[in-house]
Formats: structure tokens, C-alpha cells, sequence
């Protein structure tokens, strides 16, 4: 309770999605709709973010905290990845309308912007900047994983 | 039922009807008396004949009555009385007349109303009984309000006639042959004129009245099929809404209404070419006397004495001929109505009474087979649905029924539970043809459940246990008022030829739960297990907690809830997970809530659609400016505005973000734009009192935590929180009955059942709070033994017409849980969860299998099944192909062997 006025405030969130490569070129006043549509989470260590195999329903926007990404293959492969602050959490999925990829775990305390998918989906058909942005990222990836230089994930764009 | 309704009224009420007759002759008797005695007052001691000196006296009360043709007689002296004495005791005699008069009319009265009223309580009765008895095809092309207007409405007239049935023929009758009579002893001629007219009139008019017997008919016949219409509409209302449709139905009404509104005025056209034609005849006969006796009566050949004896005779006849004529009209009329109504309950086929007999206990049965006999179903199109299908099925099989085409699966189910009857062949349980055992056997031994189960007017609970209630299983004592009222009930119901059960009764037979164990709770445990097997349990759960409750109703549940809430809040201390809910807290500021909700801390309830939000009331605005708070929230309003306008300003209205916002839309934000750049530009226009509200209401709707823009600020809290007391300090009446003030200790009857256990909000930034609350509080429910306390709320929600306020999942599964309340050899269930997840629906079937296989009747589980692949938890499985039977093995057999089988569960 005493938490809740004290955090972070709605111009300030603005600013950590300036941060974001999707949104940086996006005009303000839009991103501080986008913050007000989405909604303020909290996570405390060890809550799941969301399950692999779930269906897509939102897309996350780390704003504090660390995440741990962790993907099982049938043949019990894990493969294990870490999200950061300012960095976005499953909107592949939820663009290309499959099911979650990977299992989301918070770590750290964390707190994240919650952006619904319909909501997401609006601003990028409203905003073409938008949808450049993250073909522009999509393909970085995608050069980044052919090139197998390494980098397999960008810290932005984790599939 | 008899086909002439005097014949069925002289049947039923026969003794009553001689002797309201014997008492209306009776009361003949003051009546004439009364008739005669003003001449007497006035003659006697007024105009003084008999007293013509100042001391005579006359006799008062003196008579002789002799027997005719015998010896006979008796006499009464009288009193001698003088004139003043003569006068009183005549006038009390007179005042005594009126009064017995009015007594023996009241009686009379009375009587006819009793024994009319009787009649059409047994009419009513009579009639749906036969409903109950008729044959289920007959039900499927009726029309539920046409019947209900028949029973209700059409016979109605009934009762009215009934009393008048017999007593007013034969009175008016009666007058009329006197009347006649006496015309006849004054002159044979004129008397043989006046009956010819009387013979034209009585012959004459009902032949006139034939077209509006014809017209009523007609009337009636529509007007039913009006209520039919109307019924129709308000059943389908949503498809005509749907489809827009709602002008058709409207030009459907209205052409409808203007026929009957054609016939009518057709029937008033001839109703009172009738009457004139009535008053002209009889009127005519004055005229024949006044010229043709007249004539006579001049040229010397009658005594003028004589025509105006007759004349005078005259007058008493065309009253009672008037109303012995309205009488055979009323007559006609009800006996139309009669037949109308007889022609839709004669049925050829109605089931035998005996088979409906009442039996409070299962009459023993050993019939274990349940087995179809070259049976073949025709639906009502005339396609056969089964066609001649011979098979047997044992108790304590598993079967699986399942369509290839066709719906012989259906049919062959609907045939056991004796919804469709055999077109030929035989379904028999035991030895015996299904449709001549009584239902007391086959409606328990047999349950039967599909998605279009039916679900009464009542609480779930009442739904869930319908199938148990087959007779009244206790007697109830009654003392004192309460058993005189119900050994009359008893009197009058068999005096109207109706059954006279206690509907006060307990009509559960609790012998015959599916949980059977000789326990007292053997009901409750079968109501739980069955909504567990249907996966009802969380849906009545949110249906409590949804309800309201009245504490004062249930003090203790109310006192147990307050514990849990106290409960739950110190659990969630103590697993560290308090910032989940912002509970609610006299002394302090609760941030999850609205700064309006913070200033009521009241739970409120909106008891009718009159009563506007409190957050409007022109009170609220008045704390506000005294408390200071106004001008605080207005400034915060304008710092809200500015935000939401920079936010939402180029958004189209139509775009979905406006959701986001509750009760602010693409309008609001126009207008509050504007009011900040008249506010900027400094003209000088001044802020309307309604647009500085409308400001004020932007805080009054923030949630700081929601919207996050840092505008909520800890003064304003503070100030809210101390103006609460000012608010209720003094609450006007209408807002007190409404508004029930937050208070840790107590149970609020104006909040749900779910605020009244969590006493907060759930915040709005951890993530699964819901569900993280549901999980603790369920334990805490169940560890406190509310479980079954909250359960017993949400069986109490009322299903509303038709079940129409559950969903139609929710209809499915109950409908399914009340035949597994009950405990039967046979259930049959009818491809009674369509629609359902595949996986709910295995998880169902299992379930329920198991649940009934736990009792130790071993029964027989039948189930069509509309998803084929769930066939393989069931033992034997039938397969239906155009009717017939195509396969019919366990599931392996026919997994190996069948190729149909195998296609369709592929």
C-alpha cells in the first residue's frame, strides 16, 4: 500500500519506453497512451510471467528487475536466457498469434508494464513508424541468428 | 368431459342447483308479500279506509289459509290494533320484508357465486389435468400461452353461467307462462295474439342470433391466437431483435388486432340489430291490443274493461321473455366457448389416470430389461427415426450410443424416457410395455436428461431436486387457524373435484438420493457429489458469491463471515501477500479505491433503476464544498483533464483505448479540452457551475494507482478521509437506506457476499491477485466449514424463467446434475452437454459414470453422445445408421471390426 503512490508515475514510464528500440521513434503523446493502456505489475522472485505453451494475451515491458527466460524442448533441451530492464518480453508471439515459446520467471522483484494485445496490435495498425520498427528489429534478429554470430538473442527482441 | 356444458354443470352441481331453486321459490314468498303491502300502508291507515271513525280498529295479521278441495284449514285472528298502532306495525313489517328480502337476495347471491366459482375451479382442474395426461405429440404443436388462456381466460364465463343455469329458466319461465296466463284468462283472443307474438319472438330471434354465435366463435379463436402471438414474441424476443424484425411483428399485432376489432364491430352491428328487433316485436303486441282491441272495443264487441285488464297483464310479460331470451343468448355463448375450448383437450390417446396415481413409495418392480421391440419412431414430419429397432439392455450396463445418420440414437433415447411415443413395436421394461406402467415405476426406475430439459420457475436447489418430489412424503400437523384453513382447503378442493395434496408438505423423497447410505445428510451429499460430477460447484460458488445476504435473516452465517474476513486478512500477513488487498480501513486513505469510494466508505446498492449513483446526489457535492475538499479536487480535476486530453485528444471516439476510461467518452474529452483552452486564453468566459462538477467528478473517479498521474496528492487524501464523518453526519433519508458504512466488524447487507469476505479492493498492480485471493480464501473457507454454508446461497439463486438467467453451459450441466440427484436403475442421458470443451465434456462423463457406479443399485448408464471418440469409456457401444442399429458391440470389437465405427470415431 504504501508502495503504491510513491512509484512511478505515469510520464515516467513514458520515458523508460523512449528507451525501448520498438518505441523510440514513436511520438510521445502516443507512447504515454500506450502506457496509460496498459497496466502496472508487479512480480515478486520466483512468479511465473507467463508458461510456454500458453496462449499470447499480452506483451511485457520490463521496467525493473531482472527475468529468466527458459525454453523446454520436447526432447528435454533447456535453453536459458535473461531479460533486463527496458527490454520487451514475448511480443513475437503475440504478433504472429502462437503460443508462448518460452516461460517467463521474474527473478528479481520486478515490475513491468503489462500491454494487452489488443491494445498493442492498435497502436502498431495506427502507427506505421511502429510497424517498421519492428520489421527493422525482426529482421535484425533473424540476420543476427543466420550469422549465428554468437548473439543468438538481442536483448530486445527475445522470440 | 361431457359435450354440452349444462349437461356437465346439471352433472356436477345438481343438488345444488334444486335447492338454490327450492330457496328462490321461497324467497318468492316475502318477496310478493312486500309487493303488496305499500297498497295496504296506504289504503289502510293512511288514507284511513277501515278506520273511518277515530276509534276503530282493524286486525293485524289475521288470515285463513284452506286447503283447495279438502277440509283444510287454518286461521290466525290477528290483533286488534288501531290506526297509528296499524301504521307502525305495517311499516315494520314492511322494513322487516326489506330487510329478509336483502337477506335471502345476499344468500342467493351469494350461493350462485360459490357454486359458479366451484364449477370453474373444477373446469380448470379437469383441464390441466388433461394437459398432464395428453400424449406428448399433442404438446408439440400447442402454443403454452394459447393453452394458458383457454384454462385461464375462455372458460371464465363459466363460473358466471353456472349459478344461472338452471334457476333463471325456469323462474323466468315461470313469470313469463303466468304472465301469459293471466292474459289468456282475461280474453282468449287477445291472449292467442299475444302468444303467437311471443311464439315469433322466441322463434324469430335465436335464428338472428346464429351469426353471432358464428362471430364469437370467430372472436375467440383469434383472441387466443393473439395471447399465442404475444407469448411467441416475448419468447423469441431476442431473434427479433437479431434479425430486425421487430416492424413485422408489429404489422403481424396490428393486422391481427384489426381483424378482431372487424368482428367485433361486426358482432356489435348484430348484437344490436338484434335487440331492436327484440324491443319491436314486443312492442308490437301493445300496438295489436291498443288497435285491433281497441277496434273491437268501439264497435261494442269487448269490454273495455277487459282491454285494459289485458293491457295491464301485458306489462309483466316482455321483462321476463327479455332475460329468458339474454339468458338462452348467454347460453349459446358459453356453450360456443365450451365446445372451442373441449375441442383443444379431447384427445384420443390421454394417459390412463391410474398410471398417475400418487405414490409415496416405489412400488416394487422387478423388471431389470429395458428393451425396444421392433420399434419404429415416425417424427413429426412422418420420417421414420428408428425403424423397426429390436434391442435389449441389462442393468448395470455402460452404453455409448452414437449416430452415423439420422437420429435413431435420439429417438431410441427420447422412446425409453417416454417423450416420443411408438409409431409401432414396444419399449418394455420387465415384462412390461413402458406406457402401462404407472410413472410412480417407470418416472424413478428410469431418468432421464438432454440439453433441452426444461427448469421451473424456483431456486437451482428447487430445479436440482425436482425429481424427487413424486408425492408428499409427510403429513404436516396444523393447529389452531392454520388447521381449520386447512381441513377448508381440503373441503373445498374435493367439493371442486380437485386433488387436495399439501403443497406444505416435504415432497423430497429422500429414499430415493443417488447417495444412499442411511445418513441424515444423504441429500446434501448427493446434491455436492452431483454438481461436482458436472463441474457445477464453482459456478454456484460465484453465484454466492454474488449474492446478498441478510444478516438479520442469518446472523450467524453473517457472524462466520466476518470471522473469515478477519481471517483472511491475517493470513495474508502472514504469508507476506497483505499488499494484494487495500483493505478497508476507517482511519486511512485506500488507495485501490476511487476518491469517491474513500469519501462514502459505504458499500451502497442500487435497489431499483430509480435510484441514480450517489456519486451524483446533489449531498455529495454539498460535503464537498463544506469540507473544503471541492476546491482541492478541482484543481486536482484540471490536472486529470490536462492529462487525458494530451492522451486521448487525437484518438478517433470510436477507438477502443475510450475503454479504458469507465465513465469518461470521446465527448467528455472534447468538452474538457475545450474548457482548458477557454481556461487558457483568459477571455474571461467563466466556468459553469455543471462544467466545474464535471471537473470535480474527474476526481472523484481516480484511482491513483490506475491511472498513475501522480496528481493524488497526501493532503487531499488526508482530507478525505476526515470528511467521511462529515458525509454521514447528516445523510439525507433516501441516500441512508442505500449506503451501509464500511465497519470491519460487521456484516453489510448492501454488499456481495465476496466484498463482504475480502472488506477491500484487490490491487491493481500484483500480478494473478484474483487468483491468488481465490486460492487463500478457498482454504480459509473450507477450514472455517463455510464451504457447504456458501454453497447453500448460490442454490438459492433464482433461475428465472426457463433457466434463462444461467447460461446455457450452466443449463446443460444442471440439468444433468438433477437426474444424478436422483437415484434410478436406468439414466439415459440425451446428448445433454453439446457445446462443451472436448475436454470438459470427457472429464464430465467420467465423472458422472463413476459417481453413479458408486451406488449399489448398479445401474444402467445410457448416453447418446454427440462426441463419438469419448464412446470408448463405455462398455457397450450402438451405433445407429438411418435409423436402424448398424453396429452394436464392445468398444474393442468395434474399434477391430467395424469400418463405420471406426470412420466416425476417427
Amino acid at each position: 500500500m504504501k508502495g503504491a503512490c510513491g512509484a512511478m508515475l505515469l510520464r515516467e514510464e513514458v520515458e523508460l519506453l523512449r528507451n525501448i528500440p520498438y518505441f523510440n521513434r514513436v511520438d510521445p503523446c502516443k507512447l504515454k497512451l500506450l502506457a496509460f493502456a496498459s497496466y502496472r505489475i508487479s512480480y515478486e522472485p520466483g512468479d511465473a510471467i507467463f508458461m510456454q505453451g500458453d496462449f499470447p494475451e499480452a506483451t511485457f515491458v520490463l521496467l525493473s528487475g531482472n527475468v529468466r527466460l527458459t525454453a523446454s524442448s520436447p526432447c528435454g533441451r533447456c535453453e536459458t536466457t535473461h531479460a533486463e530492464p527496458n527490454s520487451m518480453l514475448g511480443e513475437m508471439c503475440l504478433l504472429s498469434d502462437q503460443p508462448r515459446a518460452m516461460t517467463a520467471t521474474a527473478l528479481t522483484n520486478v515490475e513491468a508494464l503489462k500491454i494487452g494485445r489488443d491494445c498493442l496490435l492498435r497502436l502498431v495498425s495506427d502507427n506505421p513508424r511502429m510497424s517498421f520498427e519492428i520489421s527493422r528489429v525482426l529482421a535484425e534478429t533473424l540476420r543476427d541468428r543466420i550469422g549465428g554470430v554468437g548473439k543468438r538473442f538481442s536483448q530486445e527482441a527475445v522470440l | 368431459m361431457e359435450r354440452n356444458l349444462l349437461r356437465y354443470i346439471w352433472k356436477h352441481t345438481r343438488r345444488q342447483q334444486v335447492f338454490i331453486l327450492a330457496i328462490v321459490l321461497l324467497s318468492m314468498v316475502p318477496y310478493f308479500a312486500a309487493f303488496d303491502l305499500p297498497k295496504q300502508i296506504i289504503n289502510g291507515p293512511i288514507q284511513g279506509s277501515g278506520f273511518e271513525t277515530a276509534d276503530s280498529t282493524a286486525l293485524f295479521m289475521e288470515f285463513t289459509l284452506a286447503v283447495p278441495f279438502t277440509d283444510l284449514s287454518w286461521s290466525f285472528e290477528g290483533f286488534e290494533l288501531d290506526r297509528m298502532s296499524m301504521l307502525m306495525a305495517l311499516s315494520g313489517v314492511f322494513l322487516f320484508l326489506v330487510i329478509v328480502n336483502g337477506l335471502f337476495k345476499f344468500y342467493i347471491n351469494t350461493y350462485k357465486g360459490r357454486l359458479g366459482e366451484r364449477l370453474l375451479r373444477r373446469i380448470r382442474f379437469e383441464l390441466v389435468d388433461r394437459v398432464l395426461r395428453f400424449p406428448p405429440s399433442a404438446l408439440k404443436q400447442a402454443h403454452g400461452a394459447e393453452v394458458s388462456t383457454m384454462v385461464k381466460d375462455e372458460v371464465e364465463p363459466f363460473g358466471g353461467f353456472t349459478g344461472d343455469a338452471f334457476v333463471q329458466p325456469v323462474m323466468l319461465g315461470g313469470q313469463a307462462a303466468a304472465a301469459l296466463f293471466f292474459i289468456f284468462l282475461q280474453n282468449l283472443a287477445l291472449g292467442m295474439i299475444a302468444f303467437v307474438m311471443v311464439a315469433i319472438q322466441v322463434g324469430i330471434i335465436p335464428k338472428m342470433r346464429r351469426r353471432l354465435i358464428d362471430l364469437g366463435r370467430q372472436r375467440q379463436i383469434t383472441a387466443r391466437h393473439l395471447a399465442g402471438k404475444v407469448g411467441e414474441i416475448v419468447d423469441g424476443i431476442d431473434t427479433i431483435h437479431t434479425y430486425d424484425t421487430s416492424n413485422y411483428e408489429r404489422a403481424d399485432i396490428a393486422h391481427r388486432l384489426g381483424h378482431i376489432y372487424k368482428i367485433r364491430y361486426e358482432l356489435y352491428q348484430w348484437k344490436f340489430l338484434v335487440k331492436f328487433v327484440n324491443n319491436f316485436l314486443s312492442q308490437l303486441t301493445p300496438f295489436l291490443f291498443y288497435s285491433i282491441g281497441g277496434y273491437f272495443a268501439l264497435k261494442g264487441s269487448l269490454d273495455v274493461g277487459q282491454l285494459v285488464a289485458v293491457i295491464n297483464a301485458y306489462k309483466d310479460l316482455p321483462g321476463p321473455l327479455k332475460e329468458l331470451i339474454d339468458w338462452d343468448q348467454s347460453r349459446q355463448d358459453v356453450q360456443v366457448k365450451y365446445e372451442q375450448v373441449l375441442e383443444q383437450f379431447e384427445h384420443g390417446q390421454l394417459v390412463d389416470p391410474s398410471l398417475h396415481e400418487v405414490k409415496p413409495v416405489t412400488p416394487a418392480y422387478a423388471g431389470t430389461v429395458l428393451a425396444a421391440q421392433n420399434l419404429t419412431v415416425i417424427d413429426g414430419s412422418g420420417a421414420k427415426t428408428l425403424d423397426n429397432v429390436t434391442l435389449k439392455i441389462e442393468r448395470g450396463e455402460t452404453i455409448a450410443i452414437i449416430d452415423n445418420a439420422g437420429n435413431g440414437g435420439e429417438s431410441l433415447a427420447e422412446s425409453f424416457a417416454r417423450i416420443v411415443w411408438p409409431a409401432s413395436g414396444r419399449v418394455s421394461l420387465g415384462d412390461t410395455d413402458l406406457l402401462e406402467l404407472p410413472e410412480a415405476v417407470s418416472g424413478r426406475k428410469i431418468s432421464y436428461a438432454s440439453a433441452d430439459s426444461y427448469f421451473f420457475h424456483g431456486s437451482l436447489k428447487d430445479n436440482l431436486l425436482y425429481g424427487l418430489k413424486h408425492a408428499p412424503t409427510t403429513s404436516v400437523t396444523y393447529s389452531g387457524e392454520e388447521a381449520t384453513h386447512r381441513s377448508w382447503e381440503i373441503r373445498e378442493a374435493e367439493l371442486a373435484g380437485n386433488c387436495a395434496f399439501d403443497l406444505n408438505a416435504d415432497w423430497i423423497d429422500r429414499r430415493s438420493t443417488s447417495v444412499l447410505r442411511g445418513f441424515d445428510d444423504d441429500l446434501k451429499q448427493s446434491l455436492m457429489r452431483a454438481l461436482d460430477a458436472v463441474q457445477l460447484t464453482p459456478d454456484v460458488m460465484e453465484l454466492a458469491l454474488h449474492s446478498y445476504l441478510d444478516p438479520e435473516e442469518n446472523p450467524a452465517l453473517a457472524g462466520r463471515i466476518v470471522e473469515m474476513r478477519h481471517s483472511l486478512r491475517e493470513t495474508l500477513q502472514a504469508e507476506g501477500l497483505s499488499n494484494i488487498v487495500a483493505h478497508f480501513d476507517p482511519a486511512t486513505y485506500n488507495p485501490e479505491a476511487t476518491v469517491a469510494e474513500n469519501l462514502l466508505f459505504a458499500a451502497t446498492r442500487i435497489s431499483s433503476s430509480s435510484d441514480g449513483d450517489v456519486t451524483e446526489s446533489e449531498y455529495l457535492f454539498e460535503v464537498l464544498e463544506v469540507s473544503g475538499l471541492y476546491e482541492m479536487l478541482y484543481e486536482m480535476g484540471l490536472k486529470i483533464a490536462d492529462d487525458l486530453v494530451e492522451i486521448f485528444a487525437d484518438l478517433p471516439p470510436e477507438h477502443p483505448f475510450f475503454q479504458q476510461l469507465d465513465r469518461v467518452s470521446a465527448e467528455d474529452i472534447a468538452k474538457y479540452q475545450q474548457l482548458l483552452q477557454r481556461m487558457q486564453s483568459r477571455t474571461g468566459a467563466a466556468i459553469t457551475e455543471e462544467e466545474a462538477r464535471s471537473v470535480v467528478r474527474l476526481s472523484l473517479h481516480y484511482v491513483e494507482p490506475r491511472y498513475r498521474f501522480g496528481v493524488l496528492t497526501q493532503d487531499i487524501m488526508d482530507a478525505v478521509v476526515a470528511a467521511r464523518d462529515k458525509f454521514y453526519a447528516n445523510l439525507p433519508a433516501n441516500l441512508r437506506d442505500r449506503i451501509e458504512r464500511y465497519d470491519p466488524h460487521r456484516y453489510m447487507a448492501a454488499a456481495t457476499l465476496r466484498e463482504n469476505v475480502l472488506f477491500g479492493k484487490l490491487s491493481h498492480r500484483v500480478a494473478d491477485a484474483p487468483a491468488k485471493i481465490r486460492k487463500i480464501a478457498g482454504e480459509i473457507m473450507r477450514e472455517k466449514g463455510l464451504f457447504e454454508s456458501f454453497i447453500a446461497l448460490g442454490l438459492s439463486f433464482e433461475v428465472g424463467t426457463g433457466g434463462r438467467r444461467l447460461t446455457l453451459t450452466q443449463r446443460h450441466k444442471l440439468s444433468l446434475a438433477r437426474a444424478l440427484v436422483r437415484r434410478s436403475d436406468f439414466y439415459i442421458f440425451n446428448r445433454a452437454l453439446p457445446g462443451l470443451d472436448r475436454r470438459v465434456q470427457e472429464e464430465i462423463v467420467k465423472a458422472v459414470i463413476d459417481f453413479l457406479k458408486e451406488q449399489d443399485n448398479d445401474p444402467t448408464v445410457i448416453w447418446v453422445l454427440s462426441n463419438t471418440s469419448l464412446s470408448r469409456l463405455f462398455h457397450r457401444v450402438i451405433v445407429f445408421d438411418r435409423g436402424t442399429v448398424a453396429e452394436d458391440g464392445s468398444f474393442e470389437a468395434l474399434d477391430r471390426d467395424s469400418g463405420i465405427f471406426r470412420s466416425l470415431v476417427a
